[in-house]
């Protein structure tokens, strides 16, 4: 399937309403990537983290298959999320990682790029790509704080969770027909650190994006009144789904923690064997083999619980965040119509107001002005046509803007649906394939421990 | 690579070579047929015959079942209690092809704690076989510590047969009147133990159990062994409290994959393509979290086993001290002997050797007349005699019992390595079981994740 660009733009590309202004709002404060740190870590010189990952385009390419089986053999860009590095200044202390970018599309000026990012630039992706294209899925980013249970050893372990997720969140956007030929995904793969600041520094004003909060706000108070069957039922659907993968999400963790606590025991319990063994004589080398077999079953099971946390956790936890976004589309999606919806109101009115008879009130001033009544009902039926004109154009651009982001979110819908079902499916199966390697390599231990049995 | 099947039939075939190699033609019987296989070689595993045993070769017994009562307790309160019906036939009949009903009656667990009261104060010098504990110790949450459960009460009755074959099977044990009587007179057999006066016995043996007195001379093979028993006590029972903690930490986990189940399940009702693979891998998931409590219960028996080695412990460490005691009284009634011997030879001679207060007060209220002094030495030598016939007896006494503890222990150390030998074989062997367990389910999960 080639790349092709839909010819529909949408209209509203530098006139956006945000619909979730929450994220705006908080979005003054800086210090997403500063929750990282304390004083304590020993990241002074940088560079202290993983290696980076490979970048031969051949092992760019079995990467990329294993995150996406549709569309992997006509893939165009390649993009690499890594090398962590922290910086100090003067004010404060952040991690950035280095976007490495391979691509052969036209849009580039260059094949490849490589830029260092830090999360609130990827906040600023995230933000700009959901303005521009309000009813397309956007893959959820990595949360900005440390949700407490879900992170332990805070420096590394966190640091590399947050690093895969924002891998996987360009690597989603790049594969999107849509959002990746955004103009902002281009600057911020290419841009340098200076002209990054530059660019963001463009587009509406802080106060003019104030206005449209308000006036959307104003709008998702109204509702909706007439939505369309299928969103009705994907709305239905998202809230299942969401309470779903919530609770797959909690009970995966607390298996996590029982397997951890089962360890924990398991660790002190081979001893007890190896302490006994230095009591016999007969029995002291079958003790020690027990001891033997069960230190070697905590080394599995620290294994298998680490395969647990780096695969199953991560994905559920990024699908919980995957079903807030879906019910904030929904809710833009809404809104959109809420307003078509709400200018068609305020066009009926304006008919009838246009219709009715002078109103009294109307003809009494301009009686009192010296108007003639002729005159002034006249004047006032050519004013409320224009008005009336004018809201017909608004309308006819709205009524597209509706149709516009009732398919985009169609599209997106089915797209979204099998990335998840094959996301969520590679996770449950990675799970149950380390489970049984973890069982088969636990029983074969235990087995070599068995004394040789005289066999008949 | 062997099946699990297959290891325990082998397991099975090497124990009854290895009884028939003990010179013992004789397999040992156990019981009625409602046995399963697992309790037969469990029970097999416990009991090994001994060499020239009596009882069990003429007579085969089992404790086949438990029932509850309600009577009067001894403030006049009524009580609800636990009898096991112990059921005997003799073996003649077996192998002359008869098939005749078994004698039975019923006791409860104070009875058998009478019994073995009673022989551990009528034999000081064998190591007593353990009945299985009184109250549920070491239990991980899912056992409750109640004595009616269901569960505790069935391990019960496993325990006490096994006490019952191994006494049985003991070869100076195995002779006791009061066992025959134990295992065939259901109403008198009271009276009768009671009879024998041993209750005195056993508060004066405990008393001396607790006592703190200094030996001088204790056979070091005796002390060594109190030593290894104190060890081994203390071994298998933080053994078995950590192995405890283990259990439940794992009940813990298959459980909460029980969660699993019941979300899958919801989830499929919403998804279309995904609906049955994800039905099917719920009740798998279901059958995970369900398959602990049978694994963990079998797991109960191994640790039933080391429990029993546990209480083993203690009788073994009783068996010392009353070497330790005997030795001491031994020692006790030497030095008094000497130092009887020395006032004689002090009277005799008018040489005072040592300090008393007779001999302050004789010096400052003047000697004794004469007479008094000829009744003061016959008594001694009358004391003298008593002395040196108790030292002998006492003496005889001490070797007789090292002997016959020694042997005994002996014994009891060779059953000990047999039996936990096996028993961990059985452990590992359960562990096997459980991981193919795990293999199969997620095998299957596996399945029904690619269908999604």
């Amino acid at each position: 399937m080639s790349r092709t660009i839909d010819a529909v733009v949408s209209p509203t590309q530098t006139n956006t309403i945000p619909a979730d202004i929450s994220g705006q709002m908080l979005d003054l404060d800086e210090d997403d990537d500063l929750e990282v740190f304390s004083k304590d870590l020993t990241l002074a010189d940088g560079n202290m983290f993983n290696a980076s990952m490979p970048t031969s385009p051949g092992s760019m390419v079995n990467q990329c298959k294993f995150e996406e089986d549709e569309e992997s053999d006509s893939k165009d860009i390649f993009i690499t999320v890594d090398n962590p590095e922290s910086h100090v200044t003067a004010i404060e202390t952040f991690i950035t990682y280095r976007v490495l970018t391979k691509t052969t599309r036209s849009e580039f000026d260059n094949s490849e790029y490589e830029v260092r990012r830090r999360y609130q630039d990827f906040l600023w992706l995230k933000g700009k790509l959901e303005d521009a294209h309000s009813t397309l899925i956007v893959h959820p980013l990595p949360e900005k704080f440390v949700v407490k249970g879900m992170v332990e050893r805070f420096n590394g372990d966190f640091i590399e969770t947050r690093r895969k997720a924002l891998h996987k969140f360009l690597n989603r956007i790049a594969d999107h027909p849509i959002l990746s030929c955004s103009e902002d995904f281009k600057v911020f793969l290419s841009a340098q650190a200076w002209e990054l600041t530059t660019y963001k520094k463009q587009g509406p004003g802080f106060l003019s994006r104030m206005g449209e909060t308000v006036r959307a706000v104003a709008n998702s108070v109204r509702g909706v009144k007439n939505r369309p069957e299928e969103f009705t039922a994907i709305q239905e659907y998202v809230e299942d789904f969401s309470n779903k993968i919530g609770s797959l999400d909690k009970v995966t963790q607390r298996i996590v923690k029982e397997q951890k606590e089962y360890l924990e025991e398991l660790k002190e319990y081979g001893p007890t064997y190896t302490l006994w063994s230095g009591s016999e004589e007969e029995l002291a080398e079958q003790l020690k083999g027990v001891a033997g077999c069960i230190e070697r079953c905590c080394k599995e099971t620290e294994e298998q619980v680490g395969h647990l946390s780096d695969t199953l956790v991560p994905v559920l936890h990024e699908y919980v965040l995957c079903a807030e976004t879906l019910k904030a589309v929904l809710r833009r999606r809404d809104n959109i119509q809420a307003e078509f919806e709400a200018k068609n109101e305020a066009l009926a009115t304006k008919k009838v107001d246009r219709d009715a008879e002078s109103s009294d009130l109307g003809f009494v001033w301009g009686s009192l002005l010296g108007k003639n009544p002729e005159e002034a009902r006249h004047q006032r039926q050519e004013r409320l046509d224009g008005e009336i004109e004018e809201l017909k154009e608004e309308i006819d651009k709205l009524e597209d803007r509706v149709e516009w982001a009732n398919n985009a979110l169609k599209g997106d819908w089915g797209r979204w649906q099998r990335s998840m079902r094959g996301d969520l499916k590679s996770a449950f199966l990675s799970t149950a394939e380390k489970n049984v390697d973890y069982y088969e390599k636990c029983s074969g231990v235990r087995f070599l421990s068995l004394p040789p049995i005289v066999l008949p | 690579m062997l099946s699990v099947s297959c290891l325990s039939a082998l397991l099975l075939h090497t124990l009854e070579r290895r009884m028939a190699d003990a010179g013992n033609k004789e397999s040992a019987p156990i019981g009625g047929d409602e046995f399963t296989n697992t309790e037969l070689e469990n029970n097999k595993n416990n009991t090994m015959v001994e060499e020239g045993s009596t009882l069990l070769r003429r007579m085969e017994i089992s404790v086949a079942e438990a029932e509850k009562r309600t009577g009067k307790n001894t403030v006049n309160m009524q009580e609800i209690f636990t009898v096991y019906l112990i059921e005997t036939r003799p073996i003649d009949a077996i192998t002359e092809g008869h098939n005749p009903a078994p004698d039975s009656l019923w006791r409860r667990y104070s009875e058998f704690e009478i019994l073995r009261n009673y022989l551990l104060v009528t034999y000081p010098f064998i190591v007593v076989p353990p009945l299985p504990e009184k109250r549920a110790e070491f239990v991980w949450h899912k056992l409750s510590a109640d004595n009616m459960d269901p569960d505790f009460v069935e391990r019960r009755r496993v325990g006490l047969e096994n006490f019952l074959l191994r006494v049985a099977s003991h070869s100076v044990l195995s002779n006791d009147k009061i066992l025959y009587h134990f295992l065939t007179e259901e109403h008198r057999w009271k009276e009768v133990v009671y009879e024998t006066g041993f209750q005195a016995k056993a508060d004066s043996r405990i008393k001396a159990l607790s006592a703190t007195f200094r030996v001088k001379n204790p056979d070091k093979r005796f002390t060594e062994m109190k030593h290894y028993s104190d060890e081994l006590q203390s071994l298998t029972s933080q053994l078995l409290r950590v192995r405890a903690r283990v259990a439940d930490r794992l009940y813990g986990v298959y459980k909460v994959h029980g969660n699993y189940g019941r979300v899958f399940s919801e989830w499929s009702a919403l998804e279309k393509e995904m609906g049955d693979g994800l039905q099917s891998a719920g009740h798998h998931m279901d059958a995970y979290a369900a398959s602990v409590d049978d694994m963990l219960e079998e797991e109960e028996h191994y640790a039933d086993q080391l429990k029993e080695y546990l209480f083993y412990a203690e009788a073994l460490r009783a068996v010392c001290r009353k070497h330790e005691l005997t030795q001491y009284e031994l020692e006790t009634a030497s030095s008094d002997l000497i130092s009887k011997k020395q006032q004689r030879e002090e009277l005799a001679t008018g040489m005072v050797r040592t300090f008393s207060f007779k001999g302050m007060t004789n010096k400052l209220f003047g000697q004794e007349t004469p007479e008094q002094r000829e009744a003061k030495l016959s008594l001694l030598e009358e004391q003298i005699v008593q002395g040196e016939e108790t030292v002998t007896e006492k003496t005889v006494e001490c070797e007789e019992y090292v002997k016959g503890a020694w042997v005994d222990m002996q014994r009891f150390k060779e059953q000990k390595d047999r039996d936990l030998r096996e028993a961990l074989i059985g452990y590992a062997v359960m562990q096997i079981s459980m991981c193919k367990k795990g293999i199969q389910v997620w095998t299957n999960a596996k399945e029904c994740f690619h269908k999604m």
